[in-house]
């Protein structure tokens, strides 16, 4: 079911009647729209919002780690749409044991190296990806340092 | 000589080895012959320490590899444990050649997410003419080391000439000549200087001819126009599906620019136009950032004629350090002051994210924050990263002479790209 604060927004309105259960949640703060996406459907949602919708670019993939609570991450994904000169924002909650996700390569392949960062800073693990490896850190480094239990200085607990 | 060993050396596994020498060599089973070409870290035209993976037929480039992170510092992470205001610093080693985009777009977005914080329109107008002037430096440095790379030395020394003028207009500005730190949350750090009207204005009166100047350097340039024109094609399809912003989209004919789009910092109040080249080659990319130079020097122009009077920080006690003379007088100032210094400032829980045109393209932060005084997390969506990307695209199937004009089309600085 669409949120009430959400029913107003066409985004979140087509995004509904296209499946109901996909979005678990948002809002509208600071002139930005957020939507909270169950994180099992992103790739249809994602491919929906691209043909029908028209957010034809995808600015970037990152997370964010709420180390301790549980589920530990949330990915977060900015669109662009060209066509209406809009952006959007969607979230998806990862559980930290064995935390991954769907990889959306397949509808924007800018999400390549964004999701690869992730992968790489973070320890999420993206399904289907084309090529999932480190790309910051060198090969073979233990840990992922974004993580909020990874200390900025000192040794790794 | 009747006990000599007369048996062949050349036994049955070494026979194949010696095919060269044989009349008819046994024919060899065909196979495409690929190398495999390893492009750097240390390559001096890939500006920076990056390492591309070439296989190469003959002199036609099968496939490239962008490989990366040579150059990761963790700025993301060494975010999460300064001050709001301390960050500032790192935004400008990020992308060291247009840093003051980038301490607007973190003074952008941390302004966002405070809310009740009104910027003067002085502090914007500096912002805005600062960065300008950061672009035509950014421009030049990468239109030199360009021609260079094709083979043009002279533009490097004629660009570097102008810059001077800029990083001097920038140290007289901020103190600094590269790491600027000038654009702060709340305003800019420090009130224009004593004659900066007059050097503003003398590098006005000069700049439109230099460019001049490079256009006939090139333009009339065989070698230049031959390496430049229809080499680096690359669909815009392929561009927008790979993540390319800025003068690449702008060479191929697409006319995005946030500064137009989402308009930031009062540049809605400019007069500017947008060029767009429809060739969507090396030329085409020279030509957007040639014209966007002088567009530049227009904006900077009415930024100097109309800069408003007033204030150059905004009036929040709480986050703008007080005037010194206020110190010395008043109770409260001295407090915030050591507030401010020994603890920082809060900023409201949330989230913001905010794009600014960078000289290299859309770049975008995205901050959350827990009401602490320092971020939670900081991400920094860089140009150069985004447009890296398509390397692999741009290359693929071209021929090997050309690689070097393509990657200095895309303009991309690496420690933007590695963070």
């Amino acid at each position: 079911m669409l949120p009430e604060i959400l029913q107003q927004y066409p985004v979140a309105q087509a995004l509904a009647s296209f499946d109901a259960d996909a979005i678990a949640g948002g809002k509208f703060d600071r002139g930005e729209l957020t939507l909270e996406i169950d994180a099992a459907k992103i790739v249809p949602v994602c491919m929906r919002l691209k043909t029908e919708e028209k957010f034809i670019r995808c600015s970037d993939v990152t997370a964010l780690d709420y180390y301790p609570a549980e589920p530990r991450f949330v990915v977060v994904y900015h669109l662009h749409s060209l066509a209406r000169n809009e952006r959007l924002r969607l979230k998806c909650r990862v559980s930290g044991q064995n935390a991954a996700i769907d990889s959306v390569t397949g509808v924007w392949r800018s999400a390549n190296w964004f999701e690869r960062e992730v992968f790489d800073l973070f320890g999420i693990q993206f399904r289907h990806h084309p090529d999932l490896t480190r790309i910051m850190m060198p090969e073979g480094w233990e840990g992922h340092p974004l993580r909020k239990d990874y200390p900025v200085t000192g040794n790794r607990v | 000589m009747s006990d000599r060993d007369t048996t062949s050396l050349l036994t049955p596994e070494l026979e194949p080895q010696m095919d060269s020498l044989n009349p008819e060599p046994a024919p060899r089973p065909s196979r495409p012959r690929q190398m495999t070409l390893n492009m750097g870290p240390q390559h001096p035209s890939t500006h920076g320490v990056l390492r591309v993976v070439l296989e190469l037929d003959g002199e036609n480039i099968v496939s490239a590899r962008p490989d990366i992170g040579y150059l990761h510092t963790g700025i993301e992470k060494e975010c999460e444990v300064k001050t709001w205001q301390q960050v500032v610093t790192l935004t400008d080693r990020v992308d060291y050649l247009s840093n003051l985009a980038n301490n607007l777009v973190y003074a952008l977005t941390v302004e966002k997410l405070i809310g009740d914080i009104e910027i003067p329109s002085k502090a914007q107008w500096l912002r805005v003419m600062m960065c300008e002037l950061s672009r035509l430096n950014s421009h030049l440095v990468w239109l030199g080391t360009h021609a260079i790379d094709i083979g043009a030395m002279s533009v490097f020394f004629y660009c570097f000439r102008e810059r001077e003028d800029i990083l001097r207009i920038l140290e007289m500005f901020s103190g600094q000549r590269m790491m600027t730190s000038y654009i702060r949350i709340g305003g800019v750090a420090l009130e224009p200087p004593r004659g900066w009207r007059e050097a503003v204005g003398k590098f006005l009166k000069q700049f439109p001819s230099k460019v001049d100047e490079y256009d006939e350097l090139l333009e009339n340039n065989p070698i230049w126009l031959n390496r430049t024109k229809g080499v680096g094609f690359i669909s815009l399809e392929d561009m927008l599906d790979l993540g390319v912003t800025g003068p690449m989209l702008r060479g191929a004919g697409l006319k995005l620019d946030v500064r137009k789009t989402e308009p930031y910092s009062s540049y809605e109040k400019f007069d500017f136009d947008v060029p767009v080249y429809t060739d969507n080659d090396v030329y085409s990319r020279y030509r957007v950032r040639l014209d966007e130079m002088r567009q530049s020097t227009r904006i900077i122009k009415q930024a100097l004629e109309g800069m408003p009077e007033g204030p150059w920080q905004a009036d929040a006690p709480k986050i703008v350090l007080p005037e010194r003379e206020k110190m010395k007088t008043q109770m409260e100032a001295l407090i915030y002051h050591f507030k401010i210094v020994t603890e920082g400032f809060r900023v409201p829980a949330g989230e913001a994210f905010q794009a600014v045109e960078s000289p290299r393209g859309e770049i975008a932060y995205y901050i959350v924050s827990n009401g602490t005084t320092r971020p939670y997390r900081v991400f920094m969506r860089t140009p150069s990263f985004g447009n890296l990307q398509s390397l692999g695209t741009l290359l693929e199937g071209r021929l090997l002479a050309d690689s070097i004009a393509a990657l200095g089309s895309m303009d991309f600085v690496l420690g933007d790209v590695d963070r």
